[in-house]
C-alpha cells in the first residue's frame, strides 16, 4: 500500500529555561489512504506534538522541528515541516484535518455550530452563506446529530460532549481530507459515547476513504479501530506492528507492561493488573541508553550492561513488526508468558 | 428575554430613585443653609426666609423631594403673586445663583461633555485596542516594550498634569487659540471647528484611559490565543488574519465591551478635570462650580442624579449587548 503520509526522522524540541526539552524524538512512520495508524503511549511520550509538527500547528518560534512529513499529494509529494507556514495552511482542512481531546473547549463559545462549520467548507469551496449552512446540515446528518437542521444553527454550549465531537468531526470532514488526525477523541467521553464516536471514526474512514491517525492512551480505543500501532516512549517510538502482533506478540519490554495493566477476556480470572513501577524520564535530560531502563524488569538479563550505556536501535525482528530493545527473540518470548503468567 | 428585560428596567428605575432619594437627603443634613445664600452679606432675616420660600426650602424634605419628583413631569412652578415663574418639564429645579432652570443650565452642558466623551471614548479604544493588539502578538518584541513603557507612563500620569502639559504644547506651538478656547461650536454648523475645539481634551482622557484598555487587550488576546478553539481554527486552514479578527478579537473583546461602557457612562456624567484645563463648559465644570463658589444645591442634585442614570442605564444597555455578543448569556 502507497503510504499517503510519510514521517521521517522527526525530532521536535522547545527551547526552555531548564534546558532543551526533546518531545518527540527521531520518529518515523507511514500511513496510506484507508489504513488506521494507532500512536500509544502515556502523557508527556509526544504522541500530540508529533501530529501537531506534521500539521504545522507549533509556533515556529518556540518549537525546534527537524526531519520530515511528507504527504504524497495527487499534485505531487510536499513536507509540510520545510513547506512555508503559508503553503502548510493551504494544505489544514483540505489534505489533512484533525480533531482534538476536548470537545467542550475546541469549539468558539460565540459561534453557531452551523456558522463554523460553513467557514471551514467555504474556505476551499466557492458558494454563499446558504450554501455553507446546507453543507454544515448535511455533515451533521452524517455523523448522526439528531435534528441537523434546526441543530446547525445552535451554539457549542447547547450541546452534549458527545454531540460535539460529532461537529468537530463533522467540521474536520467537510472538506473530504485525505488524512484525519484524531488527537485523543474519546478520552473527554462517558465510554458508551466512545464507542459511538470510534465507530463514527471507522464509518467516516470508510466513507471518505482516508488516512487516519489516532493518538490516544487508551490500548482499548486501539484494538476496536487501528490497523498498526506505534507504541511510543519518552519522544521514541519503540514498537511498531500490526494490530494483532501487538497484542498477541508485544516485543518490547513496555508494550508488555501496557497490556499487562489492561483488563483482558481471554485471559485468567483472578489475575491482577500490573502498572509499571516508576516515572518515566524527564525529557530534558534524558538517561544515557534506553529511556525505559529504569521501569524495565528485564534489563538485568542483557549482557555487558548494553541498556544503560547503548540506546537500542528500531530492529525488525520480525517482518513488519520493529521494536527497541536489546532483548533477544527467545528472551522476549519468556518475558511475554512470564508477564501473562503473573 | 422581554421578562428580564422588563425585570433589569424595573430594577434600574428603583435603583435611580434611590439615588435621588439619598441626594436628596445628604444635602438636608448638611450644615448650609441655601436660602442663607442667596443673598449677599447685608441680607435681612425677612429677605432670607422670602427666598427660602420661593426655593421650596420652608417644608419638610419628603414634600421638597415630592416635589422635585412632579416637577420631572409636569412644568414646575416657584413664588407666587406678581413673583412667580415657573420651570417647564422635566424641571430639575431652579438655580438662584445662576438665575435659570437647572433643565436649561443642564441642556446647555450636556452637548459639551457628551461631546468629550464620545471623542475621547472612540480614541481611546483605537489607541488601547490596537496597541494592545500589537503588543500580544509581537510578545517579547520592542513594540511589546514600547506598549508597556506607554502603559506605564499613560497610568501614573494623572490628567491633572498630564492635560496642563498638553495644553501648554498646544498653547506653546499656537494650535489653540486661547481666546477662542472652550467656546462651544455644534458638530453639526462646523465639524472641523467642533473637532478643533476638542481634540486636545480628547487627548488628554485618551491618554489615561488607552493605557489601561492596552493593558486590558494585551492580556485578553494572549489568553484567548491559547484557547483550544484558536487552535481548532489554525486546523481548520483560516489564515492567521481571519484567525486573529474573527476568532481571537470577537472572544478577548468582550469582556471590554463592559467595562468600556461603563468608563463612558462616567465620563457623561462630567469629566472635571478635564474639562477645567481647557475651559469646557460641560457637567463637571457646572458642578464643581455649584458645589466650590455658591453651593447650588439644585444644580448638584441634577448633575448627581444625571451621573448616576447614566451609569445604571449604561450598565443596561452593556448587559443587553452582551447577550448578543455571548450566545451562552442568552439562554441563562
Amino acid at each position: 500500500m502507497k503510504p499517503f503520509l510519510e514521517v521521517k526522522n522527526l525530532t521536535v524540541s522547545f527551547p526552555t529555561e531548564d534546558g532543551l526539552v526533546r518531545a518527540s524524538n527521531d520518529v518515523s512512520f507511514t500511513v496510506a489512504r484507508g489504513e488506521t495508524l494507532a500512536v500509544v503511549g502515556e502523557s508527556g511520550s509526544g504522541k500530540s506534538v508529533t501530529s501537531l509538527a506534521v500539521m504545522g500547528l507549533h509556533s515556529r518560534r518556540s518549537a525546534n522541528i527537524s526531519g520530515q512529513a511528507i504527504l504524497h499529494l495527487p499534485t505531487g509529494p510536499m513536507d509540510t515541516i520545510s513547506a512555508t507556514p503559508e503553503a502548510v495552511r493551504k494544505l489544514r482542512g483540505k489534505s489533512m484535518a484533525m480533531i482534538f481531546q476536548d470537545p467542550m473547549s475546541a469549539l468558539h463559545p460565540y459561534y453557531s455550530i452551523g456558522d463554523q462549520i460553513a467557514e471551514a467548507w467555504a474556505l476551499y469551496n466557492k458558494g454563499s452563506k446558504a450554501d455553507g449552512i446546507r453543507r454544515a446540515t448535511e455533515m451533521l446528518e452524517l455523523v448522526g446529530i439528531p435534528e441537523p437542521g434546526k441543530r446547525v444553527r445552535e451554539f457549542p454550549h447547547q450541546f452534549s460532549g458527545g454531540m460535539r465531537q460529532r461537529v468537530m468531526i463533522a467540521m474536520a470532514l467537510v472538506n473530504n481530507p485525505s488524512l484525519l488526525i484524531a488527537d485523543e477523541p474519546t478520552t473527554a467521553l462517558d465510554v458508551t459515547v466512545q464507542s459511538q464516536i470510534l465507530k463514527l471514526l471507522k464509518d467516516m474512514q470508510k466513507e471518505f476513504n482516508m488516512a487516519v491517525i489516532l493518538i490516544t492512551h487508551d490500548l482499548g480505543v486501539v484494538a476496536e479501530v487501528a490497523d498498526r500501532v506505534c507504541v511510543m516512549y519518552a519522544g521514541k517510538i519503540v514498537e511498531q506492528a500490526e494490530i494483532n502482533d501487538i497484542y498477541y506478540k508485544p516485543d518490547h519490554p513496555y508494550t508488555i507492561g501496557l497490556l499487562n495493566s489492561i483488563p483482558r477476556v481471554d485471559q485468567l480470572e483472578g489475575r491482577r493488573l500490573q502498572a509499571i513501577p516508576g516515572q518515566p524520564p524527564s525529557l530534558i535530560s534524558l538517561p544515557k541508553g534506553c529511556a525505559f531502563r529504569s521501569r524495565c524488569s528485564f534489563s538485568e538479563q542483557v549482557p555487558d550492561n548494553r541498556c544503560a550505556t547503548e540506546v537500542p536501535d528500531l530492529n525488525e525482528k520480525l517482518e513488519g513488526h520493529f521494536s527497541r530493545c536489546h532483548l533477544t527473540e527467545t528472551q522476549l518470548t519468556r518475558a511475554r508468558s512470564l508477564a501473562g503468567s503473573k | 428575554m422581554l421578562k428580564y428585560l422588563a425585570r433589569r428596567l424595573a430594577a434600574t428605575l428603583m435603583v435611580i430613585t434611590l439615588v435621588s432619594m439619598s441626594v436628596f437627603l445628604i444635602f438636608d443634613v448638611l450644615p448650609m443653609d441655601p436660602a442663607r445664600l442667596t443673598c449677599g452679606k447685608g441680607c435681612s432675616p425677612a429677605v432670607i426666609e422670602a427666598n427660602r420660600h420661593r426655593l421650596g426650602l420652608d417644608v419638610p424634605v419628603q414634600v421638597q423631594y415630592g416635589r422635585f419628583v412632579k416637577g420631572l413631569f409636569v412644568d414646575r412652578q416657584y413664588g407666587d403673586g406678581a413673583a412667580a415663574f415657573s420651570c417647564p418639564a422635566p424641571a430639575f429645579g431652579y438655580s438662584f445663583n445662576r438665575h435659570e432652570c437647572v433643565t436649561t443650565l443642564i441642556a446647555d452642558a450636556l452637548p459639551v461633555t457628551f461631546s468629550l466623551a464620545i471623542g475621547a471614548f472612540f480614541l481611546w479604544l483605537l489607541i488601547g485596542i490596537s496597541l494592545g493588539v500589537i503588543a500580544a502578538k509581537r510578545q517579547g518584541k520592542w513594540q511589546d516594550k514600547a506598549s508597556t513603557a506607554f502603559v506605564l507612563f499613560g497610568i501614573s500620569l494623572p490628567t491633572f498634569i498630564s492635560g496642563i502639559l498638553i495644553l501648554l504644547m498646544a498653547l506653546k506651538f499656537r494650535l489653540i487659540d486661547p481666546i477662542e478656547m472652550g467656546r462651544w461650536v455644534s458638530p453639526f454648523e462646523s465639524p472641523i471647528g467642533w473637532a478643533k475645539n476638542f481634540i486636545f481634551p480628547w487627548l488628554t482622557l485618551a491618554l489615561a484611559f488607552a493605557a489601561t484598555y492596552t493593558r486590558f487587550t494585551r492580556s485578553n488576546v494572549l489568553e484567548t490565543s491559547s484557547e483550544d478553539y484558536i487552535r481548532t481554527a489554525r486546523a481548520k486552514g483560516l489564515s492567521e488574519k481571519v484567525v486573529l479578527r474573527k476568532h481571537i478579537l470577537r472572544a478577548a473583546l468582550a469582556p471590554i465591551l463592559t467595562i468600556a461602557g461603563l468608563d463612558f457612562a462616567g465620563l457623561l456624567g462630567g469629566a472635571i478635570i478635564t474639562e477645567n484645563i481647557f475651559n469646557l463648559p460641560g457637567l463637571g465644570r457646572l458642578s464643581i462650580r455649584a458645589v466650590l463658589n455658591d453651593y447650588d444645591l439644585p444644580v448638584i442634585v441634577a448633575t448627581t442624579l444625571l451621573a448616576a442614570t447614566f451609569v445604571v442605564v449604561m450598565n443596561l444597555l452593556v448587559d443587553i449587548a452582551y447577550a448578543y455578543i455571548d450566545p451562552r448569556v442568552r439562554v441563562a
